[in-house]
């Protein structure tokens, strides 16, 4: 074997102490093409190795959870012999440099790693995050991923039933896309990634490998900069067509009985589902790489290894049943070919044509890197932020225009330009549609529904992460609680900077600690995730995003809840408590141009009593709509009720703050409710049973949205239809 | 009534479809994979949506070599009832067995919303107990809806009102607003001159279970429900097995969608998802 040269390993960013730690492992100098492999599997990406100690912070247990993080994704039980399989995942870098592929093999791969579960994908989610949309190249990025996921999720026949999509300078360079998919299993059909069986055979079912993708991984683990386009490269290209059949074919083959184990190749392609496989099985690997279907002549073991082509799995099937996989795979016209076998020995050993090209411990990939506790300092930036006072500005005359204003900011506004190029109806099972505080799914054959939304807030995250991380959790709680759902588990997307930056590396480890606090207080356990870092373009990161998606499960689907003023005369009830908390939110940013200020408090046993109060009174019967106060607090909230409605309210402004306050802070563990005259009492009654302090803000009624103040002054009075143009018609006008 | 759903590599609404059938109508129906040469036994054909082959080339372009279209053409050449929905639709008109092509919509984007289409003729199997210039709210999903046929042709559809749908405003009105794609005079679905092949852009199985938010599209299940069972074992005489096309006698304009619709053999049909047994 001939050794490697210096530059080589660092070119593929391994660093010295790393290449040290290969010698031992292996005893010997690597080859090129071991090389190669370690470089990927233990980039940032593949390994986790400066983040696995903090991660370990997460709850991961509960009553409901069949499978944790470590898996393709997480398994939550929902009763009755079913489960949901769930999972979101970055594709940042490749949709910062080839928007359009990069999304729509964003959500090819957590398709993937949803089936080859086992499970069905019933929904698509996606967290986007964009620079200024008046940015002619925020505008190229916006409409490529939008298209690309489009392109990929409505061809697989997969609905894209929520998201969220939201504009801060911040991301200019480095957009976030991340995909999240969900699925649904019967429990006795769950399929593992996992290489068990000494002698079974091994097969890479689906596409051809072909040369694209070569070191994404390694890709995905370094900062952008003005040479990233040179990387384009490294973006694969993606066929939902054969992920349609490939999807298929393997829950065919679950369904046949003759899977032993099966894992997507996703990042790091061939050599991390193999060396992942044979690590979670005790076993060991042997693979021939001229056996694997080429698109082109005259590919490297190398490149075999390392390509990232899209729409292919690694299957090891039950000894004897080749033939069988082989049938099934061919109906849909697909490759089924068998490249090596299950060994004994623990090492994952790879040939070309019988001889010998790399010989691995399989675990020596997948567990013996490296594990790094990065230092980090709470950034200057911060102290400086929390000591701002919002009230040091200049009070805007007239409230109505700042509402309209941050209306038609496009963080705010309507995202219906976006999800309607998203098909969110294929099979028939989307009963809440996209724009609501979160989608839900009827579960045919059942009376259960799951609701499912993604949620974060990027500048509470930058001016304090733990509360930051905290609300990202409670928040999307509370838009489950809001359509009348139990809140079940998590699944995280952790984007930040680069974690060799001490300041990047303190918002990562404090987001983290707030989320795993919010996760303990509302039971709802981390159950799979990705991280994502080196989000930075020229040395400037992105505001630390640690998204939050959920899932949540109606057990009665007929008693659920949207946003939308539904009958003229029913009565609007605040539930939480209103403080002077402008800090960190939409007022300042939109009207201001500011991040900064102290985020709103978090009182998680608070927003536990409001949620439990409001889950009671929608399962009760008693609500006519209920929607969670967020982005731009009661303003925007009553606005977006009246908006879907259709019609007005008055109301009363909460007295203990100033209108400004009242109307566009953000406190948190607030929800606004409409029940008809006749449930006020049994509402009030639940209220103080669960301890929920609230207040009764007015009635639904006519055409306008009027606010007073305590005095009877009128601080707000604004037509549902100029409120409703504003809204609609932000996006299309700034991006279309 | 034995309905077959067509499956295409790529189809994606093959099972919303068969639910549909299932729900609406009460009696079952079954897959056909694309590669089978035989649709003996079957009384109706859908060919559902979703992207057949990926649609990579022109949509349905590839889906009308598909084994199976040898049985579906003359299935339908013998009076069988075939409905394209969406890509079955684009299907069709590569097979040739209903005249036009799709091209991209006009906006140039996918487009996934409620549309509203106006009931354009009641004579045939598929809208026989709907009523003429009756308003059906029923969503599409396309990116490639926007119909176009020439002038000629064009001419013989409206001449022999093959026109069944067109896109309009929830009062009815046909209106270049109402038009989400393009479409030549807001062309929604047509049929072919024995009326026994439809084609529509908009998705009837989306919206015929009240929970998904509307039950519009039931009419289209239930109608061809109620004409097989009218015309069971019978193969469509061109226009001589339907009633006459009470169009005249309803003036165009919005007619609720519940109201009750006039059966095909004259009766009143119930509201909600009652079978249209006649």
């Amino acid at each position: 074997m001939v050794s490697v040269s210096r530059e080589a390993w660092k070119e593929m960013g391994l660093t010295a102490g790393e290449y040290e730690r290969i010698k031992e492992l292996l005893g010997r100098e690597p080859n090129y093409v071991e090389t190669g492999m370690f470089a990927v599997m233990w980039s940032e990406h593949c390994s986790y190795k400066n983040s696995k100690a903090v991660l370990r912070l997460f709850p991961t247990k509960g009553p409901r959870v069949l499978q944790g993080p470590g898996e393709n994704a997480g398994i939550v039980d929902i009763g009755d012999g079913q489960a949901v399989v769930f999972k979101v995942e970055s594709h940042n870098h490749p949709s910062a440099i080839e928007p359009f592929q990069g999304a729509a093999t964003g959500v090819g791969g957590i398709v993937r790693d949803v089936f080859t579960m086992g499970a069905r994908p019933i929904a698509l989610l996606n967290s986007l995050r964009f620079g200024n949309p008046r940015n002619p190249r925020v505008r190229y990025l916006v409409g490529g991923v939008v298209s690309g996921i489009s392109f990929y999720g409505n061809c697989l026949g997969i609905p894209t039933v929520a998201g969220e999509v939201f504009f801060h300078d911040s991301y200019e360079g480095n957009p976030l896309v991340n995909a999240m998919c969900v699925g649904l299993i019967q429990t006795d059909r769950i399929a593992r990634g996992a290489a068990a069986g000494v002698g079974n055979p091994v097969m890479v079912v689906g596409a051809k490998t072909g040369r694209d993708g070569i070191h994404g991984a390694t890709f995905a683990s370094e900062e952008l900069s003005d040479a990233s386009e040179d990387r384009r490269p490294s973006v694969q290209v993606g066929d939902p067509f054969m992920e349609k059949l490939l999807l298929e074919a393997c829950l065919e083959l679950i369904d046949a009985g003759l899977v032993v184990g099966m894992q997507d190749m996703g990042a790091a392609g061939l050599t991390s589902s193999s060396s992942e496989m044979a690590s979670r099985a005790g076993t060991g690997m042997e693979i021939d790489v001229a056996l694997v279907p080429r698109r082109e002549p005259g590919m490297t073991p190398y490149e075999v290894m390392l390509s990232e082509s899209q729409e292919r799995m690694l299957v090891v099937p039950k000894q004897g049943c080749e033939d069988q996989v082989r049938a099934i795979f061919s109906k849909w016209g697909l490759d089924a070919v068998v490249v090596g076998r299950v060994t004994g020995d623990g090492q994952l050993r790879i040939l070309e044509n019988g001889q010998v090209v790399a010989d691995i411990p399989a675990l020596a990939l997948t567990e013996h890197c490296p594990v790094y506790n990065p230092v980090w300092r709470e950034p200057a930036y911060v102290a400086t932020a929390h000591a701002f006072d919002p009230a040091s500005l200049p009070a805007p005359a007239d409230l109505g225009a700042v509402l309209l204003e941050i209306l038609s900011d496009p963080t705010v506004a309507s995202k219906e330009w976006v999800y309607r190029q998203y098909d969110y109806k294929v099979q028939i099972n989307t009963v809440v549609p996209p724009g609501s505080d979160a989608a839900v799914l009827r579960i045919k054959g059942t009376n259960k529904g799951l609701a499912v939304t993604i949620d974060c807030n990027g500048r509470y995250c930058y001016l304090d992460p733990y509360t930051g991380g905290a609300i990202a959790v409670a928040e999307a709680a509370r838009n489950l609680v809001c359509t009348g759902a139990e809140p079940l588990a998590v699944t995280d997307c952790l984007n930040f900077g680069n974690p060799e930056k001490p300041e990047i590396f303190w918002q990562f480890r404090r987001a983290v600690e707030g989320m795993s606090e919010a996760c303990r207080v509302l039971e709802t356990p981390v159950v799979s995730g990705n991280v994502s870092f080196y989000n930075e373009t020229n040395g400037q990161a992105v505001l630390p995003t640690p998204v939050v998606g959920m899932v949540g499960l109606l057990p009665d689907i007929s008693k659920r809840a949207t946003l939308s003023f539904k009958q003229e005369g029913d009565v609007i009830v605040l539930l939480g408590e209103t403080f002077p908390e402008l800090g960190g939110s939409q007022y300042l940013q939109t009207i201001h141009g500011l991040t900064t200020g102290k985020p709103p408090a978090l009182n998680l046993i608070r927003e536990r009593a409001v949620q439990q109060a409001t889950l009671a009174a929608i399962r009760q019967g008693l609500v006519n709509s209920a929607h969670d106060l967020s982005e731009g607090g009661l303003g925007v909230a009553l606005a977006e009720c009246a908006i879907n409605g259709g019609m007005g309210a008055k109301v009363v402004l909460p007295g203990e703050v100033d209108p400004l306050t009242a109307i566009f802070s953000e406190s948190q563990s607030r929800i606004l409710l409409t029940v008809s005259p006749g449930n006020l009492v049994a509402l009030e009654n639940l209220c103080h049973q669960h301890g929920v302090p609230y207040a009764v803000l007015g009635t639904v009624e006519g055409d306008r949205l009027v606010a007073v103040d305590q005095r009877g002054q009128r601080v707000l009075d604004l037509a549902v239809t100029e409120m409703t143009k504003r809204w609609r018609e932000a996006i299309p006008c700034l991006i279309a | 009534m034995r309905v077959g759903v067509v499956v295409f590599p790529g189809s994606n609404c093959d099972a919303d479809v068969k639910h549909a059938v299932e729900v609406v109508t009460g009696h079952p129906a079954r897959f056909i994979w694309h590669r089978e040469t035989s649709v003996d036994g079957l009384d109706c054909l859908v060919l559902p949506g979703g992207f057949s082959y990926g649609d990579y080339l022109r949509t349905g372009a590839i889906a009308r070599f598909s084994p199976v279209m040898q049985a579906v053409e003359t299935f339908a050449r013998s009076g069988g009832l075939v409905l394209g929905i969406c890509n079955g639709f684009q299907i069709l008109l590569e097979a040739g067995l209903l005249p036009g092509a799709m091209q991209t919509n006009n906006v140039m984007q996918f487009r996934c919303q409620e549309t509203y289409l106006r009931v354009e003729t009641v004579n045939t199997p598929f809208t026989c107990l709907a009523q003429t210039g009756q308003v059906l709210k029923i969503p599409i999903a396309h990116g490639a809806g926007n119909y176009y046929v020439d002038q000629a042709t064009l001419a013989e559809l409206n001449g022999n009102n093959q026109v069944v749908f067109r896109y309009a405003t929830p009062a009815g009105d046909v209106t270049a607003q109402a038009n989400p794609n393009g479409s030549v005079e807001n062309i929604a679905g047509i049929c072919n001159r024995e009326r026994n092949v439809l084609g529509m852009m908009p998705h009837p199985e989306r919206c015929a279970e009240s929970i998904l938010g509307g039950t519009d599209g039931q009419v289209i299940f239930r109608s061809m429900l109620a004409w097989w069972t009218e015309n069971r074992g019978v193969a469509l005489a061109i226009g001589t097995a339907m009633v006459g096309d009470p169009a005249g006698a309803h003036p165009t304009g919005a007619v609720p969608a519940d109201s009750g619709a006039k059966g095909c053999c004259g009766r009143r049909d119930g509201k909600g998802g009652d079978r249209g047994e006649c």
